[in-house]
């Protein structure tokens, strides 16, 4: 029972990273933009979040590090992809690519530091529950504001005006723009916010949830939260859940190794990758099922001239 | 203030300035890191543009490196070309590697000279292989590449581990993660005594000369590229983009692959788990710097290779760490997708109102085909006919 509480209690934790990311993501791409540099602003977030934390001990600073990291690459993105019409798909790579590099530069006179010891978190009262105390409620403060997040996120995209605005830029730019809207601003700023959301869960990855800096640490964790947001439909609640069951298969592959099951570690290790592939494959096969809810205008350039 | 105005024609000097505009942005910038790091800048620069060049026995290991890339960047062209966004190439450099290296491994004391060329066959079957996962994924279900072969780069990352964990691990090795080192008879030949380039460099000339003829000079290529450019006037002409899809990831496959099965029969001679070096990484930053050229290629790829090794020497000259390399081929990348703007736009001085309207090219530029060569965007997750 204990045991199972725990798990729970991990997925949450580790759903909790892809959630930020990709809701992150969900918000750019449905004012139309993909950016592919999901995995580089990452990096580069974690190295600074990491930093931070190791020279102030504030693992909230530590956080506004990795964020103020994310929305300056995904500013840059921004301004090539928006303003200088450059193929979002090689830009986007060319952050990643960057990224990588730039983490792995910046980060060297880190990776042998370490994080003092975490405080436990704990909701008073309901954290003494059986089962659903451990399981739940003693989380960092972080995997309840993520599913805050999800709420404030599907409130704005679908009941405030700003929200439908945004939706409007991401189906119909040319619409949008001639109904007077500022389309290009609306995308940068969409573009900013997905990288600060992107540098939230970098930093949390190596501030929480590792407590160290590694080279190239997030391995894929950028590019399953792109995927999650086609699993997703393009749906906030959606991709909550779906980061909570790519968490779960996360985890799984520790629980199993814990319970000495007899497959080579490293076909474990292959679990999450494995898991976005078939979950792309089963949710891509419908091409017209993905169409209806894509937005409409996603990856295309809007170039008012 | 600066406004962008679109050209009534593409500029085809600037699409060669552009990566050199590129590169002389990359190096200033390049400069202010190594003040603001407290190096000196003639030194570092030095690290990079001159020592990498300086000898002949520089120049045959620039060689050595300037290989793989050579080999990926050219499928990689084809792919890019083709609108097939395949970015795992890394994935299939791996799997051509271990499959290169199960070959070597059959090697006994009496097989021939010739023993090298199944070696690296096996390599280019095994990044075939690889990549036509990507190829059927996308083509029965749909599912998009980018994020399909990226994923395979992980999934193939934890199966040359689990072989040089597990079952090919030399028992004779000290418990160290590697296979036995191969027999001399599946290495490939060497060019010249005294330095580790080899045949595979000739293979890799011959492969731009390949792939000039078919990107340019066959009606296959032509195909191909239509499809990337105009998919819709593909369509119309009866074009399969099943084809080109399969053709595309099939041949790119097989180069990152031959390039895996180089490495491991040539300067590597063993499976470890340092096979993976980024190649396949930045090989898609050469075949852009190339402008998806063959003969482009060779130059991005040769100074890739400068800037691989000029990080090695920052590290044990200047005391700098290797991923300076990393930092520069992205920032190479970053900065000539934005000069690469100027291939379709100048930029002009205007005053705030009286300009004239967008001209014509500009509006058609959205539905038409991009006119740099970085090819056409198209939807995500959905190709129409796939």
């Amino acid at each position: 029972m204990d045991q199972v509480a725990l798990l729970i209690a991990a997925t949450l934790n580790s759903g909790t990273v892809l959630a930020f990311a990709a809701l992150g993501l969900l918000i750019n791409e449905r004012a139309g933009i993909v950016n592919l540099g999901a995995e580089g602003m990452m990096l580069v977030a974690a190295v600074a979040g990491f930093a931070i934390a190791v020279h102030t001990g504030n693992e909230w600073l530590a956080f506004g590090a990795g964020a103020i990291a994310g929305a300056v690459l995904a500013a840059a993105f921004g301004v090539l992809v928006i303003w200088l019409n450059t193929n979002q798909y090689a830009t986007g790579l060319a952050l990643s690519l960057f990224g990588t590099g730039f983490s792995a530069f910046a980060g060297i006179r880190y990776t042998q530091e370490k994080l003092g010891e975490r405080t436990d978190f704990q909701i008073p009262v309901l954290a003494d529950l059986p089962f659903v105390g451990p399981a739940l409620f003693r989380q960092h403060p972080m995997v309840y504001i993520a599913i805050a997040l999800t709420i404030a996120i599907a409130w704005f995209l679908y009941r405030s005006r700003a929200g439908l605005v945004l939706r409007a830029v991401g189906e119909s730019p040319e619409s949008a723009h001639a109904l007077g809207y500022p389309v290009r601003r609306i995308r940068l700023l969409a573009v900013i916010f997905g990288g600060a959301l992107c540098g939230v869960a970098g930093a949390y990855i190596s501030v929480v949830y590792t407590h160290l800096w590694v080279e190239g640490m997030i391995a894929g964790k950028g590019w399953i939260a792109l995927a999650l947001t086609t699993f997703a439909t393009w749906r906030p609640a959606r991709v909550l859940l779906g980061a909570y069951l790519f968490g779960g298969v996360t985890m799984l592959q520790f629980q199993l190794q814990g319970e000495g099951v007899q497959i080579s570690s490293q076909f474990l290790t292959m679990l999450p990758y494995l898991a976005t592939i078939l979950v792309l494959v089963l949710i891509s096969r419908n091409a017209s099922f993905i169409r209806v809810n894509m937005p409409a205008s996603i990856g295309k350039p809007f170039f008012p001239g | 203030m600066l406004r962008l105005e679109a050209r009534p024609e593409p500029s085809r000097a600037m699409s060669i300035a552009s990566p050199l505009i590129a590169l002389a942005i990359t190096v200033v910038i390049g400069t202010l890191l190594f003040i603001l790091l407290g190096k000196d800048p003639l030194r570092g620069l030095a690290v990079f543009f001159v020592e990498p060049v300086k000898s002949v026995y520089a120049l045959t290991e620039l060689a050595m490196k300037a290989t793989p890339l050579t080999l990926i960047a050219l499928g990689l062209a084809v792919c890019f070309r083709s609108n097939v966004w395949n970015i795992g190439a890394e994935g299939q450099f791996i799997v051509g590697a271990i499959a290169a290296s199960g070959v070597a491994m059959m090697a006994t004391p009496s097989s021939g000279a010739w023993f090298f060329v199944p070696v690296l066959a096996a390599g280019v079957l095994g990044g075939m292989l690889w990549a036509a996962i990507v190829a059927f994924l996308r083509d029965r279900f749909n599912a998009n590449e980018i994020l399909v072969s990226l994923m395979l780069v992980y999934v193939a990352v934890q199966l040359l581990n689990y072989f040089v964990y597990g079952p090919w691990k030399d028992p004779a090795g000290y418990n160290f993660p590697q296979t036995i080192t191969f027999l001399k008879s599946t290495q490939v030949p060497r060019l010249f005594a005294g330095s580790r380039v080899n045949v595979g460099s000739i293979v890799a000339l011959v492969a731009v000369a390949a792939f000039w003829v078919l990107l340019f000079r066959t009606y296959a290529g032509f195909q191909l590229q239509v499809g990337g450019l105009a998919p819709a006037a593909a369509r119309y002409a009866g074009f399969s983009s099943r084809s080109a899809l399969w053709t595309a990831l099939l041949l790119s496959g097989g180069m990152a692959g031959l390039a895996g099965g180089l490495e491991v029969a040539g300067p590597l001679g063993q499976l470890t788990p340092h096979v993976p070096a980024g190649y396949g990484f930045a090989a898609i930053i050469v075949a852009f710097v190339g402008r998806l050229h063959p003969l482009g290629i060779v130059f991005s790829a040769v100074l890739m290779s400068m800037f691989y090794i000029g990080g090695e020497l920052a590290q044990s000259r200047l005391g700098l760490p290797k991923s300076l390399t990393g930092v520069f081929q992205g920032l190479l990348l970053f900065t000539l997708l934005a000069c690469d703007t100027l291939i379709a736009y100048r930029i002009r001085w205007k005053s705030a109102r009286g300009g004239a309207p967008a001209a014509p090219a500009a509006m058609a530029r959205l539905d038409d085909a991009p006119l740099n060569p970085v090819v056409a965007t198209s939807t995500l997750p959905a190709r129409e006919g796939a």
